[in-house]
C-alpha cells in the first residue's frame, strides 16, 4: 500500500453551499476524501445531506464553492470546469451512483444481464460472450442468482434490485460511489444482508464512499468518518466512533441518544 | 525509539448538553510513559477512567487537553492533534484495540473477523485466514465455530475471537481492556502467554486488568487512575 | 368550380428551399436527423408524408420518377403518391429502377444497383433508432451529441440473451460514416448492405417525426453488432417461384387455404426484368 499520508486528495470539497432562492440546502461544506475512505452524512430530513451529495455527484450546480476530483489520469479537475461529455463519462466509469430507489438506478424493462453489461458496451465491449460473463460474475459477487440473470428487474424483489443496483455501479470499477440512503425501505434482514455485501465490497475493492444515510447504525457499520447535518449546516465531523461514542455538540448528543436500544 | 507511547497532561471531560450542559470532568493531569516491550497496567475502581484513557490513545474519545504521543518511524504523532485521516492510519499499523465486548458484525464469520485486520492491512484473504486459524486454535475456540458468525457464540467465545483479532496482526502498541474477563483459567494463561510474546516482540502494551494474578503476571508497572482523578 | 392550381410538385418554392436547406445540412452530417418544419400534406400522416415532401424538394421536371412500396410499383400506395406527383408535377414515371433519376421507396431497396445520378427516398415512421429503449428526446439528443451508444448495443445484447441471436430482422440500426447511429426505416436487413458505399444519393424523409437524415454517395454504412454475433445478412433459402433468382429478397404468397404457399421476389421491376432476360424458375 503506498504511503498514506503523501496520498492526494481523491475528493475535495471547498465551501459548497447551495441555496434553493431564499432557501438553504446546505452551506459552506468542506472537506477532503481520500481513496479507500468512506465517509458516512447523516441528518434527518431538511439537514441537507441529499442535497449535498447532489452537489458531489454534479447533478445539481453549487451557488458558491468548488467541488475537486483527481482523474485516473493523476490530474485534479475542478468539477464545475468539465464538459458535458466528459461529465456523463466520469459518472459512467470512474463513479458510482446508489440511489435509494433502485428503479431510478436501473433499466426496469431491460434484463439483469444487460443492467449490468451496459456500462461495459458503453465503453466500447463488443464481445457477448465476455460481456455476458463478466455481468454473470457481478451478479453472482452480489449474491443473484446467475439464473435470473435474464429477466428484467421488474421480476426481482426489492433487495435484489438494490444489489444489482449496486453490480451495475461496480462492473465498471469505479473509485467513488455516492450512496443516497442505500437500505431505505429494505426488510431489517435484507438490509443487513446488503450492509455486509457493502461492505465487503468496500474494503475488497478500496472503494472511497460518501453514503448518505439517516441510520447511524449503517453509518457506524460502513464508514471511517461521519459528518452531521443539520438545517444545511455542518454541526460536527470527525471520525465515527469518535464523533459516535464522544460526540460534542448537543445536535450530535440528540441523535445518539434516540437510537432506540437493541 | 525509546518511548513507544507518552501520555502528557491528558484531561478528559464530558458535557452533557442533554441534561443541562453538566461537565463531567473525568481525569486530568494524565501522564505516563510505555517503553517497547514493557506493560503497564492502569489500575482503579470502576468509573476513574481506566477506559477513557485507553479510548483517548485509540482516537475514540477526544481529549481537550495535553498530548498523546505515539512513536511512528523517526518521530512522534500525536493523537490528541493527528486528522481522522492519520488515526486511522494509526490503527491499522500501529495501534491495536481489544475492546471488553466484541462488536458483533451481522454475517461476517469468525475467522474473517479474525482476519480482517491483516486484510485491510494489505494481505490476502487465504494468507490472513490462516493465521487467524492458528490463532482461533491457539485460544482453544473448536475449528467448527470459526465459519459461524460470532453473534450467537457464549460470552467467552466471543471475547476469545476478539482478543484473536486483536493480537493478530503485530502492532507496536496494544491496548487491552479487561482480555481476561470472561475466561476460564486455562484460557486465562492462554492469553497471558500471547501477552508475554508480545512483549518480547517489544510491543507496548497498555491494559486495564481487574484480576491480580493476571495482572501480576503481565504488568511491568501498575498505575492507579485515581490519582488522575479531576478536581472537583 | 375552378381545379386548384398546384405548384410544380404541390408545395410551394420557400417551403422546398427549407426542405433543401434541411437536406444539405443532412448531408454535411451524414446520419445525423435534421429537424424541418413539416408541412400538411394531402395524405395522413403514416402514409409517405416525409418522403413524399422530400421527394417534391428534388423532383425536378426532367426527372423521372419510381415510386415502390415493398418492393412492388403496383401497390395502393406506390400508386397513389406516382399520380399524385404526375398530377403536381407532371413528370415522367417509370416502373424500371434503372430508367429512374428519383425513386420513393417505403421499406425496401431495389435489387439492381443504384447509379451515381440516382437519388432514392426512403418514407420513414421513426427516425430516432434509439426511441424505444429510451423515450426522452432530451436524452436521445444528448446520446447522439456525445456519440453515447452504449444503450444501442443493450437492445441487440437482449436479443441475443432471449433469442440466442439477434432478432432484430428490419429497420436494423446501422453506423454511418463511423459516427451517427441511424435507423435505415424498415427496411429487411437484407437491404442494409447495399447502403454502403452506393453511388446514389439516400435520403430519409420523416413527416410526422419532422427529421431528414441523409447518407451521401459513396459513405461506409456499418450494421452494428458483436464481434462473435457478426451481423448476418438473412435470405429465405428459397428461390423465386416466377425467375428463379437466388439473391433476391423474397416475399412469401400464400397461395390457397391448405397452406400452399410460394416465394416470389419482392422487387417486382428486378423479378420481370430477368424473366424478360430469358430466365425461368
Amino acid at each position: 500500500m503506498s504511503a498514506d499520508h503523501d496520498e492526494e486528495p481523491l475528493l475535495v470539497a471547498e465551501g459548497l453551499t447551495r441555496w434553493y432562492g431564499r432557501n438553504l440546502g446546505c452551506r459552506d461544506v468542506t472537506f477532503a476524501l481520500h481513496e479507500g475512505e468512506v465517509m458516512a452524512v447523516v441528518g434527518e430530513s431538511g439537514s441537507g445531506k441529499s442535497t449535498l451529495l447532489q452537489l458531489l455527484s454534479m447533478q445539481i450546480e453549487a451557488t458558491a464553492g468548488r467541488v475537486h476530483y483527481r482523474m485516473r489520469d493523476g490530474v485534479t479537475r475542478d468539477l464545475a470546469m468539465l464538459g458535458e461529455a466528459e461529465r456523463r463519462f466520469l459518472a459512467r466509469t470512474d463513479w458510482g451512483y446508489v440511489h435509494q430507489d433502485p428503479t431510478l438506478g436501473l433499466r426496469m424493462t431491460v434484463s439483469g444481464g444487460a443492467n449490468v453489461g451496459e456500462r461495459l458496451m458503453a465503453v466500447g465491449w463488443r464481445h457477448y460472450g465476455r460481456i455476458r460473463a463478466t455481468a454473470s460474475d457481478w451478479l453472482d459477487r452480489v449474491e443473484i442468482d446467475v439464473a435470473r440473470m435474464d429477466e428484467a428487474p421488474l421480476t426481482y424483489s426489492g433487495g435484489m434490485r438494490q444489489r444489482l443496483q449496486i453490480a451495475r455501479n461496480l462492473v465498471s470499477a469505479p473509485r467513488l460511489v455516492f450512496m443516497d440512503e442505500p437500505t431505505g425501505g429494505l426488510d431489517v434482514s435484507v438490509q443487513a444482508r446488503l450492509l455486509d455485501l457493502l461492505r465487503g465490497l468496500v474494503a475488497d475493492l478500496r472503494l472511497s464512499a460518501v453514503v448518505v444515510t439517516h441510520d447511524l447504525a449503517v453509518a457506524r457499520l460502513l464508514s471511517h468518518r461521519i459528518m452531521v447535518m443539520r438545517g444545511g449546516e455542518v454541526i460536527e465531523t470527525g471520525l465515527t466512533d469518535q464523533v459516535l461514542d464522544d460526540p460534542r455538540e448537543a445536535y450530535t448528543q440528540l441523535l445518539v441518544a434516540s437510537i432506540l436500544p437493541p | 525509539m525509546s518511548i513507544a507511547l507518552e501520555l502528557a497532561d491528558v484531561a478528559k471531560s464530558f458535557v452533557m448538553h442533554l441534561q443541562g450542559g453538566v461537565r463531567l470532568s473525568v481525569v486530568s493531569g494524565v501522564t505516563f510513559s510505555v517503553r517497547p516491550g514493557e506493560c503497564i497496567v492502569l489500575s482503579g475502581p470502576s468509573g476513574a477512567g481506566k477506559s477513557s484513557v485507553l479510548k483517548m490513545i485509540f482516537g475514540s474519545y477526544r481529549c481537550e487537553r495535553g498530548r498523546i504521543l505515539v512513536a511512528q518511524r523517526e518521530s512522534y504523532v500525536d493523537v490528541a492533534r493527528a486528522t481522522p485521516r492519520q488515526i486511522l492510519a494509526l490503527r491499522r499499523r500501529t495501534i491495536g484495540y481489544v475492546s471488553q465486548f466484541l462488536r458483533a458484525v451481522p454475517r461476517v464469520s469468525a475467522i474473517d473477523v479474525v482476519a480482517e485486520p491483516l486484510v485491510l492491512a494489505g494481505a490476502t484473504r487465504e494468507a490472513a485466514a490462516k493465521r487467524a486459524a492458528e490463532m482461533l486454535r491457539r485460544l482453544n475456540v473448536p475449528a467448527p465455530l470459526w465459519g459461524l458468525p460470532p453473534a450467537t457464540f457464549s460470552g467467552g467465545e466471543q471475547q476469545r475471537v476478539n482478543i484473536a483479532r486483536g493480537f493478530l496482526p503485530d502492532l507496536p502498541i496494544l491496548l487491552l481492556d479487561e482480555p481476561t474477563a470472561s475466561l476460564d483459567p486455562e484460557n486465562c494463561a492462554v492469553v497471558t502467554g500471547l501477552v508475554a510474546e508480545k512483549k518480547k516482540r517489544g510491543s507496548a502494551i497498555v491494559a486495564i486488568v481487574h484480576d491480580p494474578q493476571v495482572r501480576d503476571r503481565i504488568a511491568d508497572v501498575v498505575i492507579d487512575v485515581t490519582q488522575f482523578a479531576a478536581a472537583a | 368550380m375552378n381545379a386548384p392550381i398546384y405548384n410544380f410538385a404541390y408545395l410551394d418554392e420557400q417551403t422546398k428551399r427549407m426542405i433543401r436547406r434541411a437536406i444539405l445540412k443532412a448531408v454535411a452530417i451524414p446520419g445525423y436527423q435534421v429537424p424541418f418544419a413539416s408541412r400538411e400534406m394531402p395524405m395522413p400522416y403514416g402514409w409517405g408524408t416525409g418522403g413524399v415532401q422530400v421527394t417534391a424538394a428534388v423532383l425536378g421536371p426532367d426527372d423521372v420518377l419510381k415510386v415502390i412500396d415493398q418492393g412492388a410499383d403496383d401497390t395502393t400506395n406506390a400508386v397513389s403518391i406516382r399520380k399524385f406527383f404526375v398530377k403536381t408535377a407532371g413528370v415522367r414515371t417509370t416502373t424500371r429502377t434503372a430508367d429512374a433519376t428519383v425513386i420513393q421507396t417505403r421499406h425496401r431497396i431495389p435489387e439492381t444497383t443504384l447509379a451515381e445520378h440516382q437519388i432514392i427516398v426512403f418514407q420513414v415512421p421513426i427516425p430516432e433508432p434509439l426511441r424505444y429503449l429510451e423515450p426522452r428526446e432530451t436524452e436521445t439528443r444528448r446520446m447522439h451529441a456525445l456519440a453515447d451508444y452504449g444503450l444501442m448495443h443493450v437492445k441487440l445484447y437482449e436479443d441475443i440473451a432471449r433469442h440466442g441471436h439477434i432478432a432484430t430482422t428490419y429497420a436494423y440500426p446501422v453506423k454511418v460514416d463511423g459516427r451517427y447511429v441511424m435507423d435505415p426505416s424498415p427496411t429487411p436487413k437484407f437491404d442494409n448492405p447495399k447502403m454502403s458505399d452506393c453511388p446514389a444519393l439516400q435520403l430519409f424523409g420523416a413527416g410526422r417525426e419532422k427529421r431528414i437524415y441523409a447518407i451521401p454517395p459513396w459513405t461506409r454504412v456499418v450494421s452494428l453488432d458483436f464481434e462473435d454475433h457478426p451481423f448476418e445478412r438473412y435470405r429465405l433459402d428459397e428461390t423465386c417461384a416466377l425467375c428463379g433468382a437466388t439473391d433476391s429478397f423474397l416475399d412469401e404468397v400464400v397461395t390457397d387455404d391448405r397452406g400452399g404457399r410460394m416465394f416470389v421476389c419482392s422487387d417486382t421491376d428486378y423479378c420481370e426484368g430477368r424473366l424478360a432476360d430469358g430466365a425461368a424458375a
